[in-house]
């Protein structure tokens, strides 16, 4: 079904010449009214849209102290222009996170600045138009916020906020996404992204019990709404029956067994993405988080432990508490809330659970750092933690660990393509094309060391991953769960 | 006379706009509410981090290093050596001279031309690398020709034709005393001196707002540790919905 080209491999990151408009025809499908009500956003343009759009960016320009900031201040050094996985990809220059950031910054000058009022063509600022809102559109759902432009600008400006803030604006007079807003509106009505009901997810979670026991001869439990346990595990809803992700969920339901401490998950918070991050609407972001706050309250937990998910994570991590704190009726000895990586390394330290490497032998492994866990959240309490700690789980579960080269890890990770909100079939060419810098540096470990295997700790990296490996000329299996390979290593009681 | 009131006048306004408007300007940026946590990580968990982290990056330009060395290189050296200018400045409108302004005279000499090597290789990518092209609008050039200008003017009176500098001395000294104390008409100099008066009043409403706009940016002020202290902020969309999760501990 392709009609495009997959890009070729390279030995490192090229800078690709400018192709003016080679991306212009990439935009999803465009939201519909019933998905766009469940959110209070409406169904379609009005008449008085430009001066709707308008208002919607001042109000955003007085509330939020990043937008009006990096609208002033960007110097176009062009610094940036070549750290966007997408003009990389792509060869795009609307791609250039300077490029993408000024679709906005025109209006916010024509609008909303002295020079921009007067001398326009002189500034580069634009009148609000059909034709630019199309741009908003095809080009602000070609960034999938990973925040990697922002660590190299000299101000910190971050692209991802500029997309966030558009897309709330696009929302605002009707022009939303429809794979987003269906799936916030599946999380209001049902409870996860999936459209999963309790009963279906009961289900789920029986069988699996089922199928450990047939593997290991052990009862591993997955609890569903139990009252007083003292963990609330909140996952992606991907966990629960999509691969590699659902063998993660069986690693950590074998890390809990181990360590015996008891543990739920919710039917009311079955998700752990929040999709409200994506389209940049604070309101929707707050009322998804607020299900994690009600479902700890009603189950009367201790602690919340959120599954691997990289947005999640930074939704979790940076603003639970802020949306939904605070959480002083949780266990004050940990941290609200934790990531299961942070959980599964204390316990390895402290000796509660055992790994035996070995049981990995017939892998080699790397480590791909999802952008919302690298540059959006930390884990432990050092800076940089969100590296050392997935990292060292994965080395206690085997022997063969390779890291990809340095300019590609850590914070300075590529994303895997299909963040933001991008992961939906209508943008199957962007993936593909977004996907080009981390599939090289890939390329070079599986040359170099062999390597078999890259685990991640985020289910859309995951589901990328399995879509667009094949496109490289990789296997979609290829892609793991970091606590697959502790659900592999792990030695149970029976075992011993 | 008519060229010293006309020059007296620039300045007093030149100077009432920048103020004015760079003090709004930061106004607004200090009463803006940054409604999340947004640090670009790792970042540090302190305050007395958080001023470590922005000292790298306002005196050594962190980022901008790991990002691309070239514009590292002539971007800081045109910095640098602006502000060395701009200090040596300082002996036109103080008196008497303090003794480090007096020490830094010699490196302001040289700075001056490390400001027009600077700039000048800021534009050249600017017009030779398609990237920096593309997204370059004609303010951009102009910003670094008016730049240019001040500075080559400024090195043509050191080096070229001599202006009486005491009687500029006087002359600043006075309007900043609300005298008037004639300015010497040498076109050089009148030229140098509206050039930096067109950069005070376009400051404000230009993206030289990054100066201040640095130290107000989330992604870099901010302290990583929203688990340990819970972050508020006095928004709408944070206190309306605030209400029912209130009533939901009960
Ligand atoms: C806190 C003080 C300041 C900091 C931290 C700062 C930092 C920077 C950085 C990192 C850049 C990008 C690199 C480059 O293109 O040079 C830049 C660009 C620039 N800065 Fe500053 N700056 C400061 C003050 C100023 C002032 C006072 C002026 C002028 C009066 C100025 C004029 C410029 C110009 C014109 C550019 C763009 C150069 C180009 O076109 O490529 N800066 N600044
Ligand atoms: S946030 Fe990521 S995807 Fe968006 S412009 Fe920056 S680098 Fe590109
Ligand atoms: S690095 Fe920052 S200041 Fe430079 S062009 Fe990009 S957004 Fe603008």
């Amino acid at each position: 079904m392709a009609n495009f080209e997959t890009p070729e491999l390279q030995e490192t990151v090229e800078i690709p010449a400018l192709k003016k408009g080679v991306m212009s025809h990439s935009r999803p499908f465009v939201s519909k009214e019933q998905f766009q009500a469940p959110l209070g956003f409406p169904g379609e343009l009005a008449d008085d849209w430009k001066d709707v759009a308008i208002a919607k960016l001042g109000e955003l320009l007085k509330t939020n102290r990043a937008l009006q900031v990096f609208m002033d201040s960007c110097v176009k050094c062009g610094a940036c222009t070549d750290k966007c996985h997408y003009f990389l990809g792509t060869s795009d220059p609307r791609n250039m996170p300077v490029a993408r950031q000024d679709l906005l910054r025109g209006v916010y000058r024509r609008y909303y600045t002295l020079p921009g009022k007067y001398f326009p063509k002189l500034v580069g600022a634009t009148d609000l138009t059909e034709e630019v809102m199309d741009q908003w559109y095809s080009y602000f759902h070609q960034c999938s916020e990973c925040r990697r432009c922002s660590v190299y600008c000299p101000y910190g400006i971050d692209t991802a906020e500029i997309t966030m803030a558009t897309r709330d604006i696009m929302n605002a007079v009707g022009k939303g996404q429809k794979y987003s807003n269906e799936i916030i509106g599946k999380v209001f009505k049902i409870g996860n992204n999936l459209g999963l009901p309790q009963p279906a997810l009961e289900d789920t979670l029986l069988g699996l019990e089922e199928d450990v026991k047939d593997e290991t001869g052990i009862d591993v439990r997955f609890p569903l709404d139990e009252k007083g346990a003292e963990v609330l595990v909140v996952t992606p809803s991907a966990d629960f029956f999509a691969e590699p992700h659902i063998d993660g969920l069986i690693g950590y339901a074998k890390v809990f067994h181990a360590a015996g401490i008891s543990w739920t998950l919710s039917s009311h918070a079955s998700e752990a993405a929040n999709f409200g991050l994506f389209i940049g609407s604070n309101e929707n972001m707050k009322k998804i988080a607020m299900r994690i706050r009600e479902a700890a309250l009603d189950l009367g937990v201790k602690r919340i432990i959120f599954g691997e998910c990289g947005h999640a994570w930074r939704v979790a991590y940076s603003y639970l508490n802020t949306l939904a704190g605070p959480f002083d009726f949780l266990d004050p000895r940990y941290p609200v809330p934790q990531h299961i990586c942070e959980f599964t390394h204390d316990l390895i330290q402290r000796g509660v659970i055992t790994l035996d490497k070995s049981r990995n032998d017939h892998r080699r492994v790397t480590f791909h750092d999802s952008c919302n866990v690298a540059r959006a959240s930390r884990m432990g309490d050092m800076p940089g933690g969100q590296f050392v700690i997935p990292r060292e789980v994965i080395k206690a579960a085997c022997n063969h660990f390779y890291d990809m080269a340095p300019e590609t890890i850590g914070e300075a990770t590529f994303c895997c393509g299909g963040g933001g909100g991008l992961l939906t079939d209508d943008l199957m060419e962007l993936r593909v094309k977004g996907a080009l810098p981390r599939m090289s540096a890939l390329k070079q470990v599986v040359e170099e060391h062999e390597v078999t295997h890259m685990a991640a700790i985020c289910a859309i990296c995951k589901s990328q991953f399995s879509k667009v490996l094949p496109y490289y000329g990789f296997q979609m299996d290829q892609i793991i769960s970091v606590h697959q390979l502790v659900s592999d290593a792990i030695v149970l009681d029976a075992q011993q | 006379m008519f060229v010293t009131v006309l020059f007296a006048l620039l300045f007093y306004v030149a100077t009432a706009i920048f103020l004015v408007g760079l003090g709004m300007r930061i106004a607004r940026y200090a009463r803006t509410p940054a409604p999340l946590k947004i640090p670009t990580t790792p970042a540090p968990t302190t305050r007395g981090g958080v001023v470590v982290r922005m000292g790298t990056e306002v005196l050594l330009f962190n980022s901008l290093f790991k990002a691309n060395k070239w514009i590292w290189l002539f971007g800081f050296m045109f910095h640098v050596a602006l502000a060395l200018v701009l200090l040596r400045h300082l002996r036109y409108f103080l008196d008497p001279v303090p003794t480090w302004v007096v020490l830094i005279q010699p490196f302001g000499m040289y700075a001056a031309f490390a400001m027009v090597i600077g700039l000048a290789g800021l534009w050249a990518r600017r017009v030779f690398v398609e990237r920096i092209r593309y997204i370059s609008s004609p303010s951009d050039h102009l910003m670094l020709a008016l730049l240019l200008g001040i500075a080559l003017t400024g090195l043509g009176m050191t080096y070229l034709w001599h202006t009486d500098i005491s009687a500029v001395k006087l002359f600043f000294t006075g309007l900043m005393r609300f005298e008037l104390n004639p300015l010497p008409t040498q076109p050089l100099l009148l030229l140098h001196l509206f050039l930096v008066a067109s950069l005070m009043v376009i400051f404000p409403f230009s993206k030289l707002l990054h100066a201040p706009g640095v130290f107000f940016s989330p992604t870099r002020n901010q302290v990583d540790n929203p688990r340990e202290k819970r972050h508020v902020a006095n928004v709408k969309w944070m206190i309306a919905v605030e209400k029912p999760a209130a009533s939901a501990d009960q």
